[in-house]
């Protein structure tokens, strides 16, 4: 698959922009501040209905305007569908495919993978439990649509048994649990399919994960992802059953698949802590490596990469590695370089046909053209 | 909006808090009261005076009423053996037009709604459990007709955990196709309970 053009209108800084894509490699080189990562953005808004990078759509609206527009057409074989996703201030928020309308954004996401590989993936690493399940939901629910709908549910019975609970804790009246019996009914049920599908997942993804470190990393030591949840131990009923104490002090729910976590392990020790940050950024490197495989096996054909400053944080060694990859294993491509020597070199030196686009305050200008 | 008068801005305000109601709607309305006779507008007031002053809700079921019991608890006609158990007074008169029930009610006010601060206290179920206690209860059934979402699921498990011993049987409102619907324009999850929830063709 392939995204063949990208029309924007007042999304970040771009106002007004027609571009027209190569099915292989595009370049967009600029100064820091640009705009090559909103560019990113716009693409990886089209495939998840949401922005990798701004927490709200408000702020993916270029400053003083109302509302922006993106319009893609992808091109998979020799089907073409245009995709296009308009957010106005105040209004909901609409996605169309081939100017239907979707009635839920969660039927839209799965069908355009994107696989996006940033600097600050590291948040994986370092960052709370929630990117790392995050993270893994995501890749999930682009294979699983039930996954994505039970999960989805799931979230709204928990919503509403952490609110039964701050009820009775604001009335100051002792809590009467026959009324959380059809919640905690629905979340075990819920729970326990979202926990054999993660189970299931993480026995799938592992040996191409460590596929992916030790052809980057050259090196012996083991690399591991190891699937964490309080479901391994007991039942669901009897998990919560067990926290009831806390869950009435804390008003919240303590025990569930929301407080499942993936360790990630190098030669038996924490990553996290023991883990350099080389060692760091090639294990989450190779973690997207590993989703963008999956997807691809599971799709039956290539999601588009985005590769956002990727060069800057990787030795020689590595970057050779990964335009190997480039070279034989990837579809589409999209990548960020401040320095465009530096990629057109190395992009030479791997002879693969790419189109450079030069990017300055949010006008893009095609800057060279290669074909082979 | 600007207001010509402080008085229509007031009125205003007041009528768009009603349900349904928009500002522009409302100014219409209050236009429209001035416009007419003096009479008509004291009738309504009056009417609604009277309507806030004097309704009562049935002691036993809890329906609106003009009287301590309403007309259904009260009436000789009606089957005392079977309860629908509903969440307000709309959802009565909703059943009383299809003509198909002759039992009572218990209206319970709501539903368990934990993000718009109901609990299970907030509802009138502990007034259905001593309903059903009572010596004289004759209850062989009792119906639940609540929402068929997420929040009435948990209204209907609660209440069925607390009578399931003061009474015969429970039973819920039956959830399928519409009648004179097509099929294909049914949603699957409502296709798919009716699927499962076939019954006997006579």
């Amino acid at each position: 698959m392939h995204l063949e053009t990208l029309h924007l209108l007042s999304f970040k800084n771009y106002l007004d922009e027609n571009l027209r894509f190569s099915p292989r490699i595009n370049v967009l080189v600029g100064k820091n501040g640009s705009g090559k990562t909103n560019l990113l953005d716009a693409i990886y808004y089209l495939g998840f209905t949401k922005s990798a990078f701004s927490s709200s759509d408000q702020q993916c609206i270029t400053q003083g305007n109302s509302y922006f527009f993106i319009k893609g057409v992808f091109k998979n074989d020799s089907t073409t569908k245009e995709v296009t996703s308009t957010v106005q201030l105040g209004a909901k928020k609409i996605f169309r495919e081939d100017s239907l309308e979707y009635q839920k954004l969660s039927e839209h996401i799965g069908k355009y993978p994107i696989v996006l590989i940033a600097p600050d993936d590291v948040y994986l690493v370092n960052e709370g439990s929630e990117g790392r399940r995050r993270f893994f939901d995501g890749i999930i629910s682009q294979l699983d649509k039930i996954y994505l709908e039970n999960l989805i549910q799931y979230n709204q019975a928990l919503k509403l048994r952490n609110g039964l609970l701050k009820l009775y804790a604001e009335r100051g009246s002792a809590v009467d649990w026959i009324a959380f019996e059809s919640y905690d009914k629905l979340l075990s049920t819920l729970g326990d399919s979202i926990f054999k599908r993660r189970s299931a997942f993480i026995i799938e993804f592992s040996p191409v994960f460590q596929k992916y470190y030790h052809f980057l990393v050259e090196n012996s030591e083991s690399a591991e992802v190891q699937y964490n949840s309080e479901l391994k131990g007991k039942t669901f009923s009897a998990g919560l059953m067990d926290v009831r104490p806390r869950d009435v002090a804390l008003q919240r729910t303590n025990f569930g698949i929301h407080k499942d976590d993936y360790d990630f392990i190098l030669g038996n020790e924490a990553l996290k802590r023991y883990g350099s940050q080389g060692q760091q950024k090639s294990f989450v490197i190779a973690m997207k490596l590993a989703q963008f495989e999956i997807l691809d096996l599971h799709k039956g054909f290539k999601p588009i990469l985005l590769l956002d400053d990727i060069f800057d944080k990787l030795d020689d060694f590595r970057i050779a590695r990964l335009l190997e990859l480039i070279k034989s294993e990837f579809g589409q491509l999209f990548i960020t370089d401040a320095r465009p020597e530096r990629t057109r070199g190395l992009l030479n030196h791997i002879n693969v046909p790419s189109t450079v686009f030069n990017i300055d305050q949010g006008k893009v200008t095609l800057y060279e053209q290669q074909e082979k | 909006m600007d207001y010509p008068s402080k008085l229509i801005e007031d009125a205003v305000n007041q009528v768009a808090k009603l349900p349904g109601i928009g500002k522009k709607t409302a100014l219409r309305l209050v236009l429209h009261l001035i416009k007419n006779k003096e009479e008509n507008t004291f009738a309504l007031t009056q009417a609604l005076n009277k309507l806030r002053s004097s309704i009562k809700f049935c002691n036993c079921c809890h329906n609106i009423s003009d009287t301590d019991l309403c007309f259904i608890c009260t009436s000789h006609k009606r089957d005392r053996r079977i309860l629908c158990v509903v969440e307000d007074a709309k959802d009565v008169m909703a059943i009383e037009n299809t003509s198909q029930y002759n039992g009572v009610y218990h209206v319970v006010g709501g539903v368990i709604s934990p993000m718009n601060g109901v609990g299970p206290t907030d509802l009138k179920i502990e007034s259905l459990v001593s309903r059903l206690n009572q010596e004289q209860s004759e209850v062989k059934e009792v119906i639940l007709a609540l929402s068929p979402t997420m929040e009435g699921d948990t209204t209907a498990f609660y209440i069925n955990k607390r009578i399931k011993d003061l009474t015969g049987k429970i039973t819920v409102i039956a959830r399928g196709v519409p009648v004179g619907g097509d099929l294909e324009y049914a949603d699957e999850i409502t296709l798919g309970r009716s699927i499962l929830g076939r019954t006997l063709f006579n």
